[in-house]
C-alpha cells in the first residue's frame, strides 16, 4: 500500500524554485552597473617652484601650434577660426610631420609643441572633443611609424606588461633609441591654464 | 487506438527540474559582476565621449572625484560643484581629501594615485582648471579624464 503511492508520486516540486531565482536575479539585475573605468589618461605638470623663475619660452614661432577656445566654444587655431572640432587632427599630424617643408610650420617633430589654451567658460565637452583630437593625432603619427592603424597602437600603449618585442615596438614608435634616452618624437602637448578673459 | 492513448496519458508535461539551475546560472553571473554603489552621487553626470581611451589596471589605485550641476538645485544652487565621497566640497578641500586618500594607498603606491575626473559635459573649464591646481598641490598628478566610448565612427574618424 505504501509503496504504491510512493511510486507515484515522490518529487518535491521545484516549480516554485525558479521563481524565487528569477526574483533574485531580477533584483542583481536592476542594481547592477558595470564598473566604467575608461578614459582619456593625463599627467598634470609639477607644481612650480617658488625659488625658480619660470623658464624663458625660446621657441620658435614656426614650432608651436596654437589652439586658443573661447567661452562661447569659438576655435581659433593657428590665428584661424575654425568651426569642425575634427579637422584638428589632420592639422596637427600636418604640422608634426612637415619636416621643415612648409615655412609656417614645424621643423622637425622633436620640436613641434601643440599648445592648448581655453577660457574659464570653455565647456568641458569641446576640452575633451580636442583633447581626443591631439590624442588620435599622435597615436596615428606613432602607429604609422611602425606600421600600425592609430587603434593597433593605442592597444599597445594600453598593455600594461609588454613583451620585450611589444616594448621595442612601442619605443622605436616614440624614436627611444636607447634606454633612457630622450625621445626623438615627443608627444609635446602643453595645456595652459584658462584665461579669465572671457570673451 | 486505445493503446496510443494510454501512451500519451502517462507523462505530458515538460520537465522543468533544470530551469532553476539555469536561472541560477544567471542570476551568479550577475551576483559576482555586480559592484553595490557606495556613494550617492549628488551632481549631474552626463560624460562626454571620446575615441581615444585607456583602461585603468590597478583599481584600488583610483580615487573620483565628480563635477557636475546639483541634482538638488534648491539645496546647492545651479552652478556646477565638486562632489568626494559622498559630500560637496570647496576646491581648497581637495588637498586634504588627496591627503586621506592617499593614507588609504600602501606606502609604495602613494605616488602612483590616479584621479578618476568624472565631469559633466556642461561643466566650465573655471572649476575644472581649480581642481587641477589643487591636484598639483596635493602632488596627485596621474588623472583620467572619464569618458565612455563614442559610438559613431563618422565624428571621431
Amino acid at each position: 500500500m505504501a509503496r504504491s503511492s510512493l511510486r507515484g508520486k515522490n518529487e518535491i516540486n521545484a516549480g516554485s524554485m525558479a521563481d524565487i531565482a528569477f526574483l533574485l536575479l531580477i533584483f542583481f539585475l536592476v542594481t547592477t552597473t558595470f564598473p566604467n573605468d575608461r578614459g582619456i589618461l593625463f599627467t598634470l605638470p609639477p607644481k612650480p617652484d617658488p625659488n625658480q623663475p619660470p623658464p624663458d619660452i625660446t621657441k620658435n614661432d614656426r614650432n608651436i601650434f596654437k589652439i586658443l577656445v573661447n567661452s562661447n566654444d569659438q576655435l581659433l587655431v593657428e590665428d584661424e577660426p575654425l568651426e569642425n572640432v575634427f579637422l584638428i587632427k589632420d592639422m596637427v599630424k600636418e604640422f608634426v610631420l612637415n619636416n621643415g617643408r612648409n615655412p609656417n610650420l614645424s621643423d622637425n617633430p622633436e620640436e613641434a609643441v601643440v599648445s592648448f589654451k581655453t577660457d574659464r567658460g570653455s565647456s568641458y565637452e569641446i576640452f575633451i572633443d580636442i583633447l581626443d583630437q591631439l590624442d588620435a593625432a599622435y597615436n596615428e603619427m606613432y602607429g604609422e611609424r611602425v606600421g600600425m592603424t592609430g587603434d593597433e597602437f593605442r592597444e599597445l600603449r594600453n598593455t600594461v606588461n609588454k613583451t620585450p618585442e611589444q616594448r621595442a615596438q612601442y619605443d622605436k614608435a616614440r624614436g627611444i633609441e636607447s634606454k633612457g634616452a630622450k625621445p626623438t618624437f615627443p608627444k609635446n602637448i602643453s595645456i595652459a591654464e584658462p584665461s579669465k578673459v572671457g570673451g | 487506438m486505445s493503446k496510443f492513448a494510454k501512451k500519451t496519458k502517462a507523462s505530458q508535461d515538460i520537465p522543468t527540474a533544470a530551469l532553476p539551475d539555469i536561472i541560477f546560472m544567471l542570476l551568479f553571473f550577475f551576483m559576482v559582476t555586480t559592484v553595490l554603489r557606495e556613494t550617492d552621487i549628488l551632481v549631474k553626470q552626463t560624460l562626454p565621449r571620446a575615441t581615444q581611451l585607456s583602461k585603468l589596471e590597478k583599481k584600488s589605485l583610483v580615487s573620483h572625484i565628480y563635477i557636475g550641476k546639483p541634482k538638488k538645485t534648491n539645496l546647492y544652487g545651479t552652478e556646477p560643484r565638486i562632489q568626494v565621497n559622498d559630500v560637496l566640497i570647496e576646491p581648497k578641500d581637495i588637498v586634504l581629501w588627496v591627503q586621506q586618500e592617499k593614507d588609504k594607498l600602501e606606502e609604495v603606491e602613494r605616488d602612483a594615485i590616479t584621479i578618476s575626473l568624472k565631469i559633466d559635459e556642461e561643466a566650465k573649464m573655471g572649476i575644472i582648471s581649480d581642481v587641477q591646481q589643487q591636484l598639483r598641490e596635493a602632488n596627485a598628478r596621474k588623472i583620467m579624464y572619464a569618458t565612455p566610448e563614442r559610438i559613431d565612427e563618422t565624428a571621431g574618424g
